[in-house]
């Protein structure tokens, strides 16, 4: 099997597998409880809360655990946005972010897309311009999850800083975190949202970075759990798996980046075989080494991800999340991308876990199904 | 007796069965594709969710279109009360729950009462038991929805949940019912009892953490909490908590399979101790309902004495218990339920619960017995309320 869709998900490592089982047979007691299975049971809530604080730079008690990053950025947007509020966005978040402000934009909160280039990065002009007297949010997905574009999160914080008191800052970071070193102290953000599934750790399982002193009001309230942030009983199996990834995540970032960033020079070195190739995200500073998105003209990429299923090649069109309605993607047209190169866009997305191999026989696998598709095409 | 280490706190949460753990590994491990993925390798996790939405639905005996899963059972209350609560707004804006219920609906209400839904919190009988006329009254034409809890969390009291649905579906509201804790205590059947929305948590049946589930009646307008992904059939967003999706359906599966053979096992054991404790221990109130509660469910308060101060000994002892609910463990204020049920603060706060679960034993119980009579004894020789009670002068 050739797994090239870890955007999507990844496969837990066997240490975050040992420490969720652990949890659940060994320390499954409630950390609300006084006694010493709630104790137990509480340690291992403060020591994945110091490991994923620890990989962002941030305080432990910022961070707070949800059941993943779509919570955690429907906490966010509406635990901040109320009527009247006006929100500045990217036309290529993730749905997550796009329904929840859809929601809001109902209820009388007011939007502001910016537009993206061909490199899907946003025009800070246009973000400069977007600010006004009652804005309260600014919301980037750091790392676009189909194209894999950076957005330049250091200058879209030095613009609204210099722009605005009153709005705040929040980066969907899923796609980010882990891969690329944030320092939230640095960066001077307000909210970021992670996912464990994409970084190697369970699904079900995500957290909040909220910087210190700053209030939203609760999505799900009830019992208390997470300085009233997010009620529930915490997912203790979970938070710690989530922990464990986030170590090791820690301590491998470089070596892992860099055999990523080896497999896709490798990938599109070799796809230069290929005849009628749009990469929509090159391999520069401005698009993550983890994700390759290319258009495969004359075929229609869905016929191409079921083909390569049948040689155990795993990839995907877009993000899984939309992955069954065809035609709705908004994220390529955004880029300039044409119904044709659209339909043909295959994502590739890489984990450490892969191997340059993988790339000799994907390529393979290419070549001989896209001559026969193509044909079939004309 | 030799010290052990017992566990009475299921109520709270419960070990992970060992069928349910092994039912969940491979989606870990192999098959840990995203359910959203179109190609064979996701199928099979796919698969597997529907499969576990399917033994929830049975077990309920609802169909499995109604089942949605969450990231627990405060997350489905949440959902359930405010996503009626916007979805009918053109309705009505009245709602009718109780004072005993679990925080999840009742900081819900509150957050609703707050910007313009009122808001009715039923009184309880010294029981805990909702009356079925005060609530026939407190219907007005602008009730959209009745939240009442199928059994409460600290003194086990079971509701008269068919009785209730029947009022509901009568005078067309929605009705919804928390049964995190009957779940594998109590036989649900959704039709029978006439209940449009039910939340339930894994981690209260020998399933996992982080994983709940919604049954949501075909056809009741709720809208989304989670706005996202099109996952759930649109309802909740976020990619599937797999694992965990796939343990939830092994537990309730082993849970409802023999409800009445776990109750009658679990009640024998909870007599023996309940019987013991009010043999050995004077002064010692039962809470909540003689018959209609929990099976594994003991709450009593011990006049003259701290819960807190009992628990600690208790643990020091190897037993796990607790005063209320978990949740609220961290708080000094006496239980909202006891005060609920018409206990002044100070005996309220002398409260101890007891709930026990698949793995005890009456071993287990008879350490118990051995353990909490001295300990109570030594806390009250340190109470001066006992020592003027004893001195008769109160």
């Amino acid at each position: 099997m050739i797994y090239f869709d870890n955007s999507a998900t990844t496969k837990p490592y066997k240490e975050v597998v040992d420490e969720v089982v652990d949890c659940l047979t060994n320390s499954f007691g409630n950390p609300s409880s006084a006694h010493r299975l709630g104790i137990d049971a509480e340690k291992k809530l403060n020591t994945a809360r110091e490991r994923v604080a620890k990989l962002l730079n941030a305080e432990p008690y910022e961070i707070y655990f949800t059941s993943g990053g779509t919570e955690a950025n429907n906490t966010v947007l509406k635990g901040l946005l109320k009527k009247g509020d006006h929100v500045i966005t990217s036309s290529i978040e993730h749905k997550s972010v796009k329904e929840a402000l859809k929601q809001l934009e109902e209820e009388g909160v007011e939007v502001t897309y910016l537009k993206v280039d061909r490199d899907g990065i946003v025009d800070l002009k246009e973000l400069e311009n977007s600010i006004k007297d009652n804005t309260r949010l600014v919301t980037i997905m750091y790392v676009n999850n189909e194209i894999g574009s950076i957005q330049p999160v250091e200058d879209i914080v030095r613009i609204v800083r210099n722009k605005s008191k009153k709005a705040r800052i929040h980066f969907d970071a899923v796609q980010a975190f882990g891969k690329i070193k944030i320092d939230v102290k640095k960066l001077d953000v307000d909210f970021l949202s992670l996912s464990a599934h994409k970084i190697h750790g369970p699904k079900g399982v995500g957290a909040l970075f909220v910087r210190k002193d700053l209030k939203l009001k609760s999505l799900l309230t009830g019992g208390g759990q997470e300085k009233d942030l997010r009620s529930g009983t915490e997912n203790v199996p979970g938070i710690s798996g989530f922990g464990v990834a986030a170590y090791i995540a820690y301590n491998h970032i470089e070596e892992n980046m860099k055999k990523v960033k080896d497999i896709k020079r490798y990938f599109i070195e070799r796809l230069s075989e290929i005849q009628d190739v749009r990469i929509n995200s090159p391999q520069d500073d401005k698009h993550i080494d983890n994700i390759l998105s290319v258009s495969f003209l004359g075929v229609r990429g869905e016929v191409l991800l079921h083909a390569l299923e049948d040689y155990e090649i795993y990839v995907s069109t877009g993000s899984a999340c939309s992955a069954k309605r065809v035609g709705q993607n908004y994220v390529l047209p955004a880029i300039g991308l044409n119904q044709r190169e659209v339909e043909g866009t295959i994502r590739f997305s890489f984990s450490h876990m892969n191997e340059l191999e993988e790339v000799d026989k994907t390529i393979d696998v290419l070549k001989s199904l896209l001559k026969i598709l193509r044909r079939v095409k004309k | 007796m030799e010290k052990r280490f017992v566990y009475m706190d299921h109520a709270a949460t419960t070990y992970v069965k060992p069928e349910v753990l092994e039912a969940m590994m491979p989606y870990f491990t192999e098959n840990f594709g995203n359910p959203s993925s179109v190609y064979t390798f996701s199928r099979k996790s796919k698969k597997a969710i529907e499969e576990a939405r399917e033994k929830v639905a049975k077990a309920l005996n609802a169909l499995p279109d109604e089942i949605f899963f969450t990231g627990g059972g405060s997350e489905a209350d949440n959902w359930a009360i405010k996503g009626v609560a916007f979805a009918n707004r053109d309705k009505g804006n009245h709602i009718i729950t109780t004072k005993i219920e679990h925080h999840a609906v009742l900081h819900a209400c509150e957050y609703l009462e707050k910007i313009g839904f009122e808001i009715t919190y039923l009184d309880v009988d010294e029981y805990g038991m909702v009356n079925i006329d005060e609530l026939k009254k407190a219907i007005t034409d602008r009730t959209i929805l009745i939240t009442i809890m199928f059994a409460n969390n600290e003194i086990g009291t079971i509701q008269p949940i068919a009785e209730i649905g029947k009022i509901a579906r009568e005078r067309g509201i929605i009705f919804h019912t928390d049964a995190v804790q009957a779940v594998g205590n109590v036989k649900i059947d959704v039709k029978e009892m006439n209940i449009d929305l039910l939340s339930l948590a894994a981690h209260k049946f020998y399933g996992p953490k982080g994983v709940g589930a919604l049954y949501i009646r075909k056809g009741v307008k709720i809208d989304n909490l989670i706005h996202g992904g099109g996952q759930e059939k649109g309802k909740r967003a976020g990619t599937e908590n797999l694992p965990g999706i796939v343990g939830l359906g092994k537990a309730i599966e082993l849970a409802t399979q023999d409800i009445d053979g776990h109750n009658e096992r679990i009640k024998k054991l909870r007599d023996r101790l309940l019987n013991g404790i009010m043999e050995k221990i004077p002064y010692t109130r039962l809470n909540g309902h003689p018959e209609k509660r929990l099976p594994g469910n003991i709450n009593v308060s011990f006049k003259f004495i701290e819960g807190e101060s009992l628990l600690l000994l208790l643990d020091q002892f190897g037993i796990c218990a607790s005063t209320g609910s978990a949740c609220s463990s961290g708080s000094l204020d006496p239980s909202h339920v006891l005060l609920a049920i018409g206990l002044p603060h100070e005996i309220a706060h002398g409260s101890l619960r007891l709930t026990l679960g698949d793995l005890n034993t009456e071993e287990d119980v008879d350490y118990v017995l051995s353990v909490l009579p001295n300990i109570v004894q030594r806390l009250r020789e340190m109470s001066p309320l006992y020592e003027k009670f004893i001195k008769g002068e109160i």
